[in-house]
């Protein structure tokens, strides 16, 4: 696979009802980074903790990379086991890391906006539990042995992406993407359409006189299934990983998934862990819906133009005060000082 | 075959399949509630349709879950003719008491009680070789069916079974061991174990002494689950005992264990061993094969049970699973079903027979064992020297058969590892190529010698 997948190969997928599962393999998994020591009981020099997970009490807000205890955000757990933080925030709040906070106190700005940047803001999702047939599809999964991650899809949406760099951590996680938070959308075709196609295999009899031919016909057979996943990654290929708040741990590197925020495909925002290479050793992904998408794209401009108005505004094909419309339909009109 | 005769057979067919191999249990992929409601439409609409073929599959061996189901449902309903009373009261002989008991509660809970029913009951207590025993074991089942069919008992077990305390002193010895059981610790050791554990936690006996104690009054699967007790066990049961021990256990205990279970297998095989010819098992021992929590590692128990079977019948044995290297005994139920490959692993070895256990979930990719088995039998074997038999150990509910692989392979539904060589003997009416009139031959034959013996 190329793109942000790539070193990781899709196995046959397993459907359940409208839910698609695609395991990502390694041939070997990545060394020297694991998943945080009180999540799994590994020894080893690097350690990451997955975003909103919350450990003890320190809840991971934005994936932790190092080796002593996390910082992030206090969270009450009252048992003290890792949970989620509701995700919603987490989704808003991928897109305000993006954007960060204008670097040059612009004056159409409010001071809020200039001290704090903007505030993470909640929309509706679903948990994994609500979604139709989610829990039946990851409890019948069978693992495969070398297996890193994940791609979720729901009726044959991509739903998300989970990579680990070890199969163990893998192990580990599965059962947590039902507890992860799902677009509306998605919660939508999971519960409408009917079960998904699944790839139906079909060997030419007629090509078979020998054993052999029998063989490197299944062989072809498993070749087009593997085939028939790489076309189905759609726009996540097209995603960029940006390392933003550059974060370095030995050779690893604390990244951002930055989607194309174009309306015509699909668009996943994400974290991600590099290795020295470039090769993705962590990743977890979430589909924006299309407003998520539009304020991303208003958000993102804004950031590539140091939050200059006009110069966004020449961006966005448009005049000043239309970028303070769309502002306010994206929801961000607080952010604007009024009358200017 | 007209079309009816061929639904009638295909149903038939579907209905044995689903009474060897259903339990009304959680499986792997639906849950219990899926399961029992499966089976009870099933077990209806067979009743309604085919009568008398449904009462002859009691001479089957279909599992006693179902055994009782039928007779329950026979019961019910009025009767079609005599050999179906004489079919219950065999069938009923063949169960183990706690199941019997366990139908006659049911038959009550449900108002059941024509006389044909009290008549059976009544033939069946009769029939006990020691009503006291039951009387102390099976205390609750034998007062309901004392109640509900009218019995008249012997003087001593009515008296415990109704007003114990009246009598001063019993005569026959365990109901006076019973009795005392109740102040005295010592008389806790003459009763069988399960009554005996009641009463040890009444006098706060500790349990290793207990156990200690109790040790001569074990039933063999008490003393194989209690006391590891391998030579007491059945293959099926003894191939779950190994899976439920971790890896490092049973690397310790390889040749112990191993050679439990090649002695029950060859006692399985019986006069079969060593003469069937060249055989291939294609065993699945992917993530599915693990069961649920109610029925833990049971088709991996059967596939591992028939792995060691299948090497005890043929003297040229290969086994073949899915995701497991090496010795059997470690086999560890995880990873997907890759059927399709093994199966043409299997074929290319040419042996006479190819068996596949199996639950019929082939994933990966789906369905391509399917089209392994059509492109061989289309291009490869044209002849049909290769035997191809699917033993499927899971019932599926929501097509109310065990899960077929490709049309072309019989597919039977399996219980027991012991069982397989029979059922694989029996595949040819699970192809649904027989015709009505060979199913009501070999029923009648079948029903003919399971009520002569």
């Amino acid at each position: 696979m190329n793109g942000v997948l790539t070193g990781l190969t899709p196995a046959p997928a397993q459907v359940w009802g409208a839910v698609r599962l695609v395991p990502l393999l390694r041939d070997q998994p990545v060394p020297g980074l694991r998943l945080h020591r009180e999540l799994s009981e590994v020894d080893c020099e690097c350690q990451y903790l997955p975003h909103a997970f919350v450990l003890s009490t320190t809840a991971a807000y934005g994936t932790q990379l190092g080796g002593g205890p996390p910082t992030g955000m206090e969270v009450r757990s009252r048992r003290r086991r890792p949970r989620f933080l509701p995700l919603p925030v987490a989704a808003e709040g991928y897109l305000t890391l993006q954007s960060g906070r204008p670097p040059i106190a612009w004056r159409e700005w409010t001071n809020a906006t200039v001290g704090r940047g903007l505030s993470p803001r909640a929309d509706a999702a679903y948990k994994g539990t609500e979604i139709a047939g989610l829990d039946d599809a990851l409890r019948v999964f069978e693992l495969h042995p070398r297996q890193c991650g994940v791609a979720l899809y729901l009726a044959d949406a991509l739903a998300g992406v989970f990579v680990t760099p070890h199969p163990d951590d893998y192990r580990l996680l599965h059962p947590t993407l039902l507890q992860d938070m799902y677009g509306e959308p998605l919660f939508q075709y999971a519960h409408l359409f009917p079960p998904v196609q699944d790839f139906t295999p079909r060997l030419e009899a007629s090509k078979v006189s020998t054993v052999d031919d029998l063989r490197s016909e299944v062989a072809r057979a498993r070749d087009e299934w593997g085939r028939f996943h790489d076309l189905m990654a759609g726009g996540l290929l097209q995603s960029r990983v940006v390392p933003h708040r550059v974060r370095a741990l030995g050779p690893y590197t604390l990244a951002r998934l930055v989607p194309p925020y174009a309306l015509d495909v699909d668009n996943h925002v994400g974290e991600a862990i590099t290795d020295a290479e470039g090769r993705i050793a962590y990743l977890t992904t979430l589909r924006l819906s299309a407003a998520q998408t539009r304020r991303g794209h208003l958000l993102s401009t804004l950031y590539a133009h140091d939050w200059n108005l006009d110069e966004t505004a020449a961006a966005l094909g448009t005049d000043r005060a239309g970028v303070a419309q769309r502002l306010e339909r994206a929801g961000f009109a607080h952010l604007l000082r009024p009358g200017s | 075959m007209e079309a009816a005769e061929r639904v009638a057979c295909e149903d038939l067919v579907m209905f044995v399949n689903a009474a060897v191999a259903a339990t009304s249990q959680r499986e792997f992929r639906t849950g219990g509630d899926a399961q029992r409601m499966s089976l009870d439409f099933l077990h209806e609409y067979v009743r309604t349709n085919y009568r008398g073929l449904y009462a002859a599959t009691l001479a089957l061996d279909i599992n006693d879950h179902n055994a009782a189901r039928i007779i329950e449902g026979l019961l019910t309903t009025a009767a079609a003719d005599r050999v179906e009373g004489r079919l219950i009261a065999r069938r009923l002989q063949r169960l183990p008491p706690q199941r019997v008991y366990r139908l006659i509660l049911q038959l009550r809970a449900k108002r059941v009680n024509n006389r044909r029913t009290r008549a059976v009951v009544r033939d069946w207590v009769a029939a006990r070789p020691d009503l006291a025993f039951d009387a102390v074991k099976y205390r609750r089942g034998l007062a309901a069916a004392a109640g509900h069919a009218h019995l008249r008992l012997p003087d001593e077990v009515g008296a415990v079974l109704y007003d114990w305390r009246s009598v001063q002193r019993y005569r026959t010895p365990i109901l006076e061991a019973w009795r005392k059981a109740h102040y005295d610790q010592r008389a806790v050791y003459e009763l069988p174990y399960t009554v005996a554990e009641g009463f040890a936690a009444k006098h706060g006996i500790d349990r290793q002494r207990f156990l200690a104690g109790i040790r001569a009054k074990l039933t063999a699967r008490e003393r194989m689950r209690l006391d590891a007790d391998l030579g007491a066990a059945t293959l099926t049961r003894l191939a779950s005992y190994v899976l439920s021990l971790g890896h490092d256990e049973r690397r310790r205990r390889r040749d112990e264990l191993t050679e439990a279970l090649r002695q029950q297998a060859r006692r399985a095989a019986g006069a079969q061993a060593g003469t069937w010819g060249s055989v291939v098992g294609v065993l699945d021992d992917s993530y599915s094969s693990s069961g649920s929590a109610v029925k833990r590692q049971r088709p991996l128990g059967v596939a591992l049970g028939t792995h060691y079977l299948l090497e005890a019948l043929s003297p040229q044995y290969n086994s073949c699973w899915i995701n497991h290297r090496g010795d059997p005994l470690l086999v560890r139920a995880a990873g997907p079903t890759r059927l399709g490959e093994r199966i043409l692993d299997g074929l290319a070895m040419r042996p006479d027979r190819l068996v596949i256990v199996s639950d019929g979930w082939d994933n990966a990719p789906p369905g391509l064992a399917a089209e392994v088995l059509r492109v061989w039998r289309e291009r490869l074997d044209r002849d049909g020297g290769t035997e191809v038999v699917h033993l499927n150990p899971v019932y599926d509910s929501e097509t109310f058969d065990v899960r077929r692989l490709a049309p072309e392979v019989p597919t039977v539904g399996v219980r027991d590892a012991e069982d397989a060589a029979a059922l694989v003997e029996l595949a040819r009416f699970g192809a649904g190529t027989a015709s009505l009139g060979d199913l009501r031959a070999h029923l009648a034959a079948r029903v003919e010698r399971f009520l002569q013996r």
